[in-house]
């Protein structure tokens, strides 16, 4: 019999139902996981009592008959989710002690759907990093290490805790963010399932801002199936964000496994990032064939615009960080350090002492290019960039369905690899970016091990809320790859 | 901090070889109108939820460093 924490969503859904396994039976299995892998440092809150209460009232639904969607299955929540009374700290010093009188909206619906709350996991300092490094509660470890090297990697970021949780099998899913890249560069560096959707699919309330414009929440699991049922249940016009957008949610599991055949999958020739190592390009060429096998035809495309995605994200992206993170300032909640000081030296104690070093440069970058004179120049210049961006991807929904690419540059690499020069570790999110800043859904899919043994992921973009198709070509690449690798478990109660 | 600055916003430049003349720039990344809702109130009398996490408060008020002498 499989362990409980190997389950995937699916199955421990129909084991539930079927009275085979219980949910308390289940979160305390997780539980004691979690217990066992603190050294990945994947959590920056535990909530064991609350899971086992959640299990306990999901078991009372499983047999009362009124069981939701998610019912007994334990979930790791990012900590950059408010949820009420537990810890939302987005990682970082300023938020010091901060407990939310309010629940976000996305995982309101999934405690609705009957999910059970394990902890929040750990991630980059307000979402800025790509490595899970920035944060104020310590890097996390990523699962994975090369084959025969004992050495750490990282686990990409910035949702690194939510990866490491759900690749570890410390939870059946988790939820991220993504910004930039920051569900699928993670899901990639520990073979894992990662989907943003489109900007305006899941609520953003209750979800601490970092760029308003580009963020958007998603699931990260370890199967595509089970990210069809996660997105379900997180998904939906809400109200309380004006962003989100009211059009029906479609039933994402019911068309996850019918055919590609048919479909057109673009290739983008500027997804060939110069230097990039052979390996990506083969995994490329080999999903190329995967698809091409299951009777989808390949299409060449150009999105002559996608090298300035980059940099025109590094405008866009710092300028709405300044302005969203201006609110941190000592008086209403967080951290407060003011020693007797005068109300505007405690404005710079706090901040000083409250944001750390990639935060603090964001804010500078985007304070700097929103300032006066230069506010055309960078910001409005951004902008314009950006809608070219759109332009190129709309260009290509005339001749395909969906763009199938690489996700990451190159395989995770090791902690303080990139720490000295920022633009290297931005160069992480050159192929993730540009659906950010055009609003499309993308998703991650295991496809193949790199030479040195390290996970490597595949992307799929889409049209704007086709989601379905994404996990449809998604689904066909699990289905190809059949990509079955685990970390070999030497964190197991390693201190 | 300055020199990783200026390496930020030196690579930042190359957006001056795209030519944006005619270009106008984004203003909403879905093609999707805002939504209208009634002008109603639909939530408050949180005074002690909003004041809960307040490093310092007093009465009903956030307490701070002395403004005014």
């Amino acid at each position: 019999m499989t362990a409980l924490t190997e389950l995937s969503i699916a199955d421990a859904r129909s084991q539930l139902r079927d009275g085979k396994i219980s949910a308390t039976e289940l979160a305390q299995a997780h539980v004691a996981e979690i217990e066992s892998a603190r050294v990945l440092n994947a959590f920056v809150a535990e909530t064991a009592d609350r899971a086992l209460d959640d299990a306990r009232k999901a078991d009372a639904r499983l047999v009362s008959g009124d069981a939701g969607a998610l019912e007994g299955i334990p979930l790791a929540i990012k900590d950059l989710f408010c949820t009420r009374g537990i810890h939302s700290a987005a990682a970082s010093h300023i938020l010091n002690g901060f407990k939310p009188p309010y629940e976000s909206t996305v995982t309101e619906n999934l405690w609705r759907a009957g999910a059970v709350l394990l902890g929040k996991t750990n991630m980059d300092e307000f979402a800025m990093g790509s490595s899970n490094e920035t944060s104020y509660y310590g890097p996390v470890l990523n699962p994975w290490r090369r084959p025969g090297d004992n050495r750490d990697l990282v686990p990409g970021g910035s949702s690194g805790g939510s990866a490491a949780a759900v690749a570890a099998n410390l939870c059946l899913g988790a939820t991220g963010t993504d910004t930039g890249g920051s569900i699928r560069q993670p899901a990639a560096f520990t073979g894992t399932v990662g989907i943003k959707p489109t900007y305006g699919r899941c609520s953003r309330w209750g979800i601490v801002a970092f760029a308003s414009s580009l963020d958007q929440a998603g699931p990260m699991t370890r199967s595509v199936r089970d990210a069809a049922i996660m997105l379900g249940a997180m998904a939906g016009h809400d109200p309380k964000d004006s962003t989100s957008v009211d059009i029906p949610v479609p039933d994402y599991e019911a068309q996850l496994e019918d055919s590609v055949r048919g479909m057109k999958i673009g290739i983008p020739a500027e997804y060939q990032v110069d230097g990039a190592p052979e390996e990506i390009t083969s995994l490329w060429q080999q999903g190329i064939a995967w698809l091409k096998d299951a009777g989808a035809e390949i299409v060449d495309v150009s999105l002559p615009h996608t090298k300035y995605a980059l940099p025109a994200y590094y405008i866009v992206a710092p300028a709405e960080a300044s302005s969203n993170l201006a609110r941190y300032d000592g008086v209403r909640y967080g951290l407060r350090v003011d020693e007797g000081a005068d109300l505007t030296r405690m404005y710079e104690r706090t901040r000083a002492a409250g944001f750390g070093s990639e935060v603090q440069r964001r804010v500078l970058i985007g304070t700097y290019v929103l300032s006066a004179g230069y506010y055309d120049a960078y910001y409005l210049k951004a902008q314009r960039i950006r809608t070219l961006i759109a332009d190129d991807f709309k260009k290509a929904w005339e001749s395909v369905d969906a763009l199938l690419t690489p996700t990451t540059p190159e395989a995770a690499f090791g902690p303080g690899d990139k720490s000295d020069d920022p633009v290297a570790m931005y160069l992480n999110d050159i192929l993730t970016v540009p659906a950010n800043m055009a609003g499309l859904p993308a998703i991650s899919v295991p496809a193949g091990l790199s030479p040195q043994g390290l996970p490597l992921g595949l992307q799929v973009v889409g049209r704007a809320f086709d989601e379905a198709t994404v996990l449809r070509v998604g689904r066909a690449l699990e289905r190809a790859a059949a990509f079955s690798a685990k970390p070999d478990p030497w964190w197991r109660g390693a201190a | 901090m300055a020199t990783e600055l200026s390496g930020i916003l030196k690579w930042i430049e190359q957006l001056d070889e795209v030519d944006t003349a005619d270009v106008a720039p984004m203003t909403s990344v879905v093609d999707h109108a805002l939504h209208h809702r009634e002008d109603e109130v639909t939530d408050g009398d949180r005074r002690d939820d909003v004041l809960l996490n307040a490093p310092e408060s007093l009465d009903g008020y956030y307490v701070v460093p002395k403004v005014v002498e």
